[in-house]
């Protein structure tokens, strides 16, 4: 059953990617992606909640650990985040780039073999609260991310001088900035503690070894990159495309951190 | 449709003839009284402004002699005012009026204020009784398309002056204005006309700098605002996040090199330069800085012009919305005049009926309850059967609308219906109670009114 309502909510958060695509394809007003995509994607939330709750209670939250079910969380989270912003800004304008991802993160999660088998650690706690953190960091620097393009293309916009119709509906320049900034800032501490939580739970499976492994050395990158993303933010305000390059870099390397999930060789969720 | 317009707007009429027509407010009841005074004037209304008199009436039957209350009204000789107005009748006049509400016979295209202006005239007109009956109906209906035009089509959500792209840019720079601060390069009229904008939007603090002193000291004034100098003017620049420049500096005094330090002094927060000075005051190189946005006086005015033309594009759907109510307003106002003739069709009927029951009465001698009800249903039959045909023939007419007034005649010379139909509209007005059309138009033909 938790699967039915996944799949349901990928077919509707379909939709609301057929919506994006096709708002870039004819660079048309935002409103249309509202109208449509908005409610559809809602849907598709509630969906995707009751799935995920319901398979927390069938199968208990340690399911929803597994990597395959980790990246319809984060689409979750995403999807709420988004809806919250549509709700204070009235803007649907991060769909364009939101929508993809959490359609492509649910997909995953919907059509993938039922080969991940839950977690087989010692010490359960800590690796919930590893990957929980780790998710809402994830989602929170996917947003900064959407959001130093957002600037990107609303800057170029204003200087072109010819502000474009489907444009015109987007937030202000400064409050797009404020959004991203907050957003990094937010997620900070959640990436922060996540990694830590995960190192503690491998120090104690795996001993001093799991350092090297490429899953633990690409979230190290990440941290890094996040780091010097928000010094050169607070230090320099730093805003525009420098800054979209540095959210490009750490999103791109929270990307490869995710991915390899699939290459590490102790980072598989399963026992080794 | 008894509807008539007669008026002079910018369109027909220079603004001293617009002058001459002009009613000022105070008087504005009065000319209305004259309006409805006036032979065969039923009802009437009166809407002056800078850029427009317009004169609403409906007439009593059939027409009016608008052109006869103006000459009255003020004075003009035959021959002397004509070519300077337009008139309007019937349909015309219907769709002239909504023109008028929802902003698009205005010079600015979609500007909001003809709305509460005719608003207004509504208002006093309605006061003095002047606005009862179909008058009414037509100006509440031109209110609610003007409504949906404003919420239907985009015709006004764009600013269509320098002043307000301005204004509207700054906001897409900065989000909301308050809080923000400008600075006044020059102490220009137009500086201070474009800081005005910026102020009624929010923008807190004010620098002025000019060249000589004093001006600068003056205007800041104006505003509560800081004079500053003219020498320190590149050390102080950077506090501000809205740059309005104007001086008569023969070359540019912004430079991109200011730029880059204003943007290390800032920690690169954005800043927005608007440069209305003819040569330039702003290099457009700065506009090449991340956070620096610069718009000179054409580049102000290439929005303006865009933003015209997106009104104009949205005009023409506008004007095919107002051209669909003033056909539904149409079919709606043939349905109420329907009415009346269906329901004087069936008391005519009725009457004859119980007439034939009652001479018939003694020939019948007494009857049984069973017999009583068989006349009664026997009767009842005959009548429904003959008015079905008049009836259905009525109401399509309404629909259809060309022929409804055709058809309401030969269905009244038919049955001898002559005087019911006048007797419905005078116990309406004797009474002094608007009747409303929709009211009228919900009116089933089965019910008495």
């Amino acid at each position: 059953m938790p699967q039915l309502w996944l799949r349901l909510a990928t077919v509707l958060y379909g939709l609301g990617l057929l919506q994006s695509l096709y708002q870039l394809v004819r660079r048309r007003a935002g409103e249309d992606l509202s109208r449509f995509a908005i409610p559809a994607v809602g849907l598709g939330m509630v969906f995707h909640l009751v799935s995920v709750v319901e398979r927390a209670l069938l199968f208990g939250y340690g399911d929803l650990l597994t990597i395959r079910y980790a990246g319809s969380g984060l689409a979750l989270l995403i999807v709420i985040i988004f809806m919250a912003l549509f709700a204070r800004f009235k803007t649907a304008s991060p769909g364009v780039f939101v929508f993809p991802l959490v359609f492509l993160l649910t997909f995953a999660s919907a059509v993938g073999q039922q080969s991940d088998m839950a977690p087989v650690f010692r010490s359960k706690g800590w690796i919930a609260t590893h990957v929980a953190l780790l998710l809402i960091g994830y989602a929170a620097l996917f947003l900064s991310f959407v959001a130093s393009l957002l600037y990107i293309v609303q800057s170029r916009s204003l200087k072109s001088k010819q502000p474009a119709t489907w444009l015109s509906r987007m937030p202000a320049l400064q409050v797009i900035d404020d959004l991203g900034y907050k957003a990094l800032l937010a997620g900070f501490p959640f990436m922060t503690i996540g990694l830590i939580a995960g190192s503690v739970v491998a120090q104690e499976q795996f001993g001093p070894t799991y350092f090297f492994d490429p899953k633990v050395l690409l979230s190290l990158l990440m941290w890094g990159v996040y780091v010097v993303l928000i010094y050169t933010r607070w230090s320099s305000g730093w805003r525009g495309r420098k800054a979209a390059y540095m959210a490009t870099f750490a999103f791109v390397a929270a990307v490869f951190a995710w991915a390899a999930n699939y290459v590490s060789p102790l980072h598989r969720f399963v026992a080794p | 449709m008894n509807f008539f317009v007669i008026g002079v707007n910018h369109k027909t009429a220079p603004v001293e003839v617009r002058e001459r027509f002009a009613i000022p407010e105070s008087r504005l009841p009065e000319a209305t009284q004259a309006l409805t005074s006036y032979p065969g004037v039923e009802e009437g209304m009166i809407v002056s402004t800078c850029n427009r008199v317009e004169i609403f009436a409906r007439a009593k039957n059939g027409d009016c002699d608008l052109h006869g209350f103006v000459r009255q009204y003020y004075g003009f000789r035959q021959g002397e005012y004509e070519q300077y107005t337009f008139e309007h009748k019937h349909l015309d006049a219907v769709k002239h009026v909504f023109r008028v509400a929802a902003s698009l016979d205005s010079m600015v295209v979609g500007e909001s204020q003809i709305l509460g202006q005719v608003k207004e005239a509504y208002a006093t007109a309605r006061a003095m009784g002047a606005v009862q009956s179909q008058l009414d109906a037509l100006m509440s209906r031109a209110f609610q398309v003007a409504k949906k035009v404003r919420t239907d089509t985009q015709i006004a959500t764009s600013s269509v002056s320098v002043a307000s792209v301005a204004v509207e840019l700054a906001e897409k720079i900065f989000g909301t204005l308050s809080g923000k601060s400008v600075y006044l390069v020059g102490a220009g009229k137009m500086c201070e006309l474009a800081a005005r904008h910026l102020i009624a939007h929010g923008a807190k603090k004010i620098y002025v700098s000019n060249r000589t002193y004093e001006r600068a000291v003056a205007l800041a004034k104006k505003f509560q605002g800081e004079a500053i100098p003219f020498e320190s003017l590149y050390d102080s620049v950077a506090k501000a996040d809205i740059i309005i420049s104007s001086t008569g500096a023969p070359h540019a005094i912004f430079r991109k090199e200011h730029g880059e330090k204003f943007l290390a002094q800032r920690r690169n927060k954005p800043m927005f330069f608007i440069d209305i000075a003819v040569p330039r005051d702003v290099d457009a190189a700065l506009n090449d800085l991340d956070g620096i946005f610069v718009y000179d006086v054409d580049d102000l005015q290439q929005v303006v012009q865009s933003h015209i033309g997106d009104r104009r594009r949205e005009a023409e759907r506008a004007e095919a919305l107002v051209q669909e109510e003033v056909l539904k307003f149409q079919q709606r106002l043939q349905q109420a005049d329907v009415v009346p003739t269906i329901v004087s069709l069936q008391e005519h009927l009725e009457t004859i009926r119980q007439a034939e029951i009652d001479r018939l009465r003694g020939r019948l001698g007494t009857l049984t309850p069973e017999q009583e009800i068989a006349v009664e249903a026997l009767t009842r039959g005959i009548v429904n059967k003959i008015m079905h045909t008049p009836i259905t023939t009525l109401k399509s007419a309404a629909r259809e609308g060309e022929q409804a007034t055709t058809v309401v005649e030969i269905v009244r010379k038919l049955f001898n219906l002559r005087s019911a139909h006048a007797n419905q509209r005078g116990q309406a007005c004797d009474a002094e109670q608007p009747v409303p059309v929709a009211a009228a138009a919900k009116i089933n033909g089965s019910s008495n009114p």
